[in-house]
């Protein structure tokens, strides 16, 4: 198995001399399995360039695993061009909106409405098939497994652990920010919630125990996480530790916060390398578009 | 009698509205960006139609939970506070209940009952050493016991209007009426749309057994106890005016019959006024 990042950035594309290192896309992941099958992590506005590469594939069969439905991604969505031939295949996968109930054919729904796109739904020549799935359950999809874990944001989020055949597994996050107690330690609420909580961690720490690469939202230091609270966003520092907990081989930062420079990112990379080489068992790397890594 | 129709009864329940205190009060904080999130759980959770929503949704296959929940506060750890909220923000979208309808059914003195069951039976369950992850399991079969009425008087203000009439001029336990009159009963609605809704086994049984076949389970018994204990100081009313002594197991229970546990629990008049600081 193999993964590309196209888009590594958070909320909003940042293109810029600033960013021309690490990459101004917003999130998606191109996955490569040991027998072919191309799994596409998000649709962010990476998948555009991504979707380049694909015209001299076609007919292809795409799946596409989205974690959540916030613009970032999802907005390079309709202009994935293989939706624009016939005879490819286009699968969609994601979660069940639990406020309108609708399943993850909601997203190109919405998009492509007359206000938002030009192109409309009916128009697209490809096959498209939408697969609403559930938590906990596992789909195969070619050579790999794939089972969703509900992982807390502002909006239903999945996480993805991806096994392939060759023994070689991933996990992605989405966008994800630990669940933090509501309630001060002398609330009667406290001690329940931290119970949740801490069920809660352990079942994350379990969906992902043991892959070769953990990618993890850390869009945030601690210090910077202090205002943030509550908007859905994990740290480098919590990534580290989610790493160590679940005993992972390879962790990969990503979902780069927008007004953060190539030289900001890396200098924090430094220090959280310099601060934590000594409990570190697993290899860390930002995340960085355009860059490949196989699994082997 | 009046034949109720399943289907027709779920489908109106999906677009019943939640009480106006809590309506109005989920909208305001919803306007502030910077709402207290603990207020929010606080509104969602003293208000049986928002609390129901929810647990139906989270506890649906989509949202893999491995056991059935019965914590609005666990399921904003597991989903987030913004799904939860936008959520309850759908259940007020649909309007208020009115204050009193065609039956006559006082919403406000119905609420206030299944708020102060709500505090009694967590109350009873601390008493009783269950873990405190549980305890918010023993607030919603509190808040839920009687969900079945507010849909009858909805769902069929006429018939039950006259239900209501006959229980309090008889004086007699309105369970036995709707009984007799509806050929179903709240306990039986109650647990009819807790299970189509999925809820959790315990809490579909004990708003089951709320009045008849008493499990003696924990939760049964301290649903039980403060059911009675509600009504005994008058903390609202919710259409019933008998008082049932408490099983022989349930005083073992607890250690005491009904009145000495009232006695031993204190001053309980905070309950009521903490329940009608929210209401009001």
């Amino acid at each position: 198995m193999k993964f590309k990042f196209w888009g590594v950035r958070g909320s909003i594309p940042t293109p810029g001399a600033k960013t021309v290192k690490f990459g101004g896309n917003t999130t998606c992941i191109e996955v490569t399995t040991g027998s072919n099958d191309l799994l596409i992590l998000d649709a962010g506005t990476g998948i555009f360039a991504l979707a380049q590469t694909l015209m001299n594939k076609i007919p292809i069969v795409a799946h596409i695993l989205i974690t959540h439905t916030h613009w970032d991604h999802i907005q390079g969505l309709p202009f994935f061009l293989p939706f624009l031939s016939a005879n490819n295949q286009v699968h969609i996968y994601g979660g069940m909106d639990p406020v309108t109930q609708m399943g993850i054919e909601r997203a190109l729904n919405v998009q492509l409405q007359y206000s938002y796109f030009p192109i409309s739904e009916a128009q697209l020549k490809a096959k498209v098939h939408y697969h609403t799935l559930k938590p906990g359950e596992t789909i195969d999809i070619g050579s790999a497994k794939i089972t969703p874990t509900v992982l807390t944001h502002p909006v239903i989020n999945f996480g993805y652990r991806i096994e392939d055949s060759d023994g070689r597994s991933l996990f992605f996050t989405g966008d994800y920010e630990e669940p933090t107690n509501l309630y001060s330690p002398d609330d009667p609420n406290h001690s329940a919630t931290q119970q949740f909580i801490d069920t809660k961690k352990q079942e994350v720490c379990a969906a992902i125990h043991g892959v070769d690469a953990l990618i993890v939202d850390s869009s945030y230091t601690d210090s910077e996480y202090a205002k943030r609270i509550g908007w859905g966003h994990g740290t480098f520092e919590a990534a580290m530790q989610l790493a160590n907990d679940a005993q992972v081989k390879k962790l990969f930062l990503t979902h780069h916060e927008p007004t953060r420079s190539d030289d900001e990112l890396e200098a924090i990379f430094q220090n959280l390398l310099n601060e934590q080489a000594e409990k570190t068992t697993f290899e860390v790397y930002l995340a960085k578009e355009g860059e490949e890594h196989l699994l082997s | 009698m009046t034949t109720l129709h399943e289907e027709q009864l779920i489908t109106f329940v999906d677009k019943m509205p939640a009480f106006r205190s809590s309506v109005q009060r989920l909208l305001q904080l919803a306007s502030d960006l910077n709402a207290d999130n603990r207020e929010i759980v606080h509104v969602i959770e003293s208000d049986p139609l928002m609390t129901v929503k929810i647990l139906k949704v989270i506890n649906s296959p989509f949202y893999g939970l491995t056991q059935k929940i019965s914590s609005v506060q666990r399921a904003v750890v597991h989903l987030g506070i913004n799904s939860i909220k936008n959520m309850a923000l759908s259940v007020a979208a649909i309007g208020v209940l009115p204050v009193k309808n065609q039956a006559d059914f006082d919403s406000r003195a119905f609420l206030l009952h299944s708020l102060t069951c709500a505090s009694l039976s967590k109350m009873l369950a601390d008493r009783l050493h269950v873990p405190a992850e549980q305890s918010s399991d023993y607030f919603v079969a509190g808040l839920l016991h009687d969900f079945g009425k507010i849909v009858f008087a909805e769902f069929i203000p006429t018939s039950y209007g006259q239900v209501l009439k006959i229980a309090k001029e008889q004086q007699l336990a309105l369970h036995d009426i709707e009984s007799e009159m509806l050929g179903i009963d709240h306990s039986q609605a109650g647990k009819l749309l807790a299970q189509h809704w999925g809820l959790a086994d315990a809490l579909i049984s004990a708003i089951d057994h709320h009045h008849s076949d008493h499990l003696h389970t924990h939760l049964s018994d301290c649903l039980f106890a403060a059911n009675q204990i509600s009504k005994q100081l008058a903390f609202g009313f919710a259409g019933n005016p008998v008082i049932e002594v408490l099983p022989a197991r349930t005083v073992q229970t607890f250690g005491m019959p009904l009145e000495a546990l009232i006695l031993e629990m204190g001053d309980l008049s905070s309950l009521k006024t903490e329940a009608l600081a929210f209401i009001d």
